[in-house]
């Protein structure tokens, strides 16, 4: 996807700088924007650098492990299917802690074992869509290919849990925006994290209208 | 709006003091923890540099060859009318599919129109308030194997959009 995005936008530069006449403005900005991106990671990485210390300090007292253990009524609204003991529980809270502390690279992996264990999760309900999963992903070790997965010719259904997650997920649940303070410090800003609050309404928001749909969409199916 | 100032004031100075505080007394030894994570941090940002520099010249360029201003004026007369100024539109449209390239527009919004501004102000909240959705799903549903997405992507693009809503009307009370 990104190399569309960047392929169009580069093109699209050049030609139309060539025919607005403005090729040595075009000049200018590949090499003044290429030397800003140093200067923003200087900044970003006195940021990112204090962030990442305090979270680790947050994760060797425990507080993630209880935070993740503290949302669980909340998981039990929104996925009451799921049974208690199920290891997508685990996975789907971990998730959500890491989106809200705005740790990036903890969210993905766990985001993606959530989603083969709620795989899992159909094919012990008996899902016939999803019953290939065992024999499949021991083809797809051994010939270490991806035609395998859709040589099994069943279109999966994603599941009610599948997707209020990934609404959920998408709905965003970030408490400090800290990439976005970074920028805004690099830029200028006269109070970078004036924008912490509004911006948790806002998430606040969006999540909540995302929970409500889910729940409409629950009790229709 | 005085009151979530306020919050914005305050959230880091407490944040910061609550987990060095609960790691203290937690007998953690926190120092050494920060400097482990700091490192780790550091790694991150090295990481994206290449990824900043090949999105920061692309948008560069874009503005530069006036393409964006022509793009905005286009645009001009539908944006206004809900509140959004035009120059966000793109920004709004790449979000979708990849948060680094939108971080390149992002800058570009800032460094033209300052991160204090309407324009900057209605950036922020936006960006810290929605995700990729298509390339979240994409990703995720793959892990899955999953080709039937059902109804994440209404339910996905609904919540974007109530945080778009959100986010003019947060941003406009803050100018």
């Amino acid at each position: 996807m990104l190399n569309a995005i960047w392929a169009v936008m580069i093109l699209v530069a050049v030609f139309y700088g060539a025919v607005t006449g403005r090729m040595s403005e075009v000049t200018n900005g590949a090499l003044d924007s290429a030397g800003e991106a140093i200067s923003l990671c200087i900044t970003m990485a006195g940021i990112v650098a204090l962030w990442m210390g305090l979270m680790e300090i947050a994760v060797r007292a425990g507080l993630v492990e209880k935070l993740t253990r503290g949302i669980s009524p909340f998981l039990k609204f929104m996925f009451p299917k799921l049974p208690q003991d199920h290891p997508a529980r685990q996975y789907i809270a971990t998730n959500i802690i890491a989106n809200v502390l705005g740790l990036g690279w903890a969210c993905t992996p766990a985001g993606l074992k959530a989603m083969e264990s709620l795989a899992k999760l159909e094919e012990e309900r008996g899902n016939p869509e999803y019953m290939d999963q065992d024999s499949l992903s021991e083809k797809r070790k051994q010939k270490g290919g991806r035609e395998q997965a859709s040589a099994s010719g069943k279109s999966r259904r994603a599941s009610n849990e599948m997707c209020t997650f990934l609404i959920l997920n998408i709905s965003s649940l970030q408490l400090i925006p800290v990439n976005m303070i970074a920028y805004r410090n690099q830029y200028g800003s006269s109070n970078p994290t004036a924008i912490i609050a509004p911006a948790i309404a806002a998430t606040l928001f969006s999540t909540v209208v995302a929970i409500m749909y889910c729940k409409i969409k629950d009790k229709k199916n | 709006m005085k009151a979530l100032a306020n919050i914005s004031d305050i959230i880091i100075p407490v944040l910061i003091f609550f987990i060095v505080g609960y790691g203290f007394v937690s007998k953690v030894k926190v120092y050494e923890a920060f400097l482990k994570g700091a490192k780790e941090g550091l790694h991150i940002v090295a990481d994206i540099v290449p990824t900043l520099i090949g999105l920061l010249v692309a948008v560069g360029m874009l503005r530069a060859s006036g393409f964006f201003d022509m793009l905005g004026s286009l645009l001009a007369p539908i944006t206004e009318a809900v509140g959004l100024p035009a120059q966000l539109m793109p920004l709004l449209a790449v979000k979708l599919f990849s948060s680094s390239a939108a971080t390149g527009l992002v800058l570009d919004v800032f460094r033209t129109s300052g991160p204090d501004s309407y324009a900057g102000l209605l950036t922020s909240i936006l960006m810290s308030c929605t995700e990729t959705v298509f390339y979240t799903m994409s990703v995720y549903f793959l892990a899955a194997r999953v080709t039937k997405t059902r109804y994440t992507l209404t339910g996905a693009l609904l919540a974007t959009l109530a945080g778009t809503v959100a986010s003019v009307i947060l941003a406009g009370r803050m100018v």
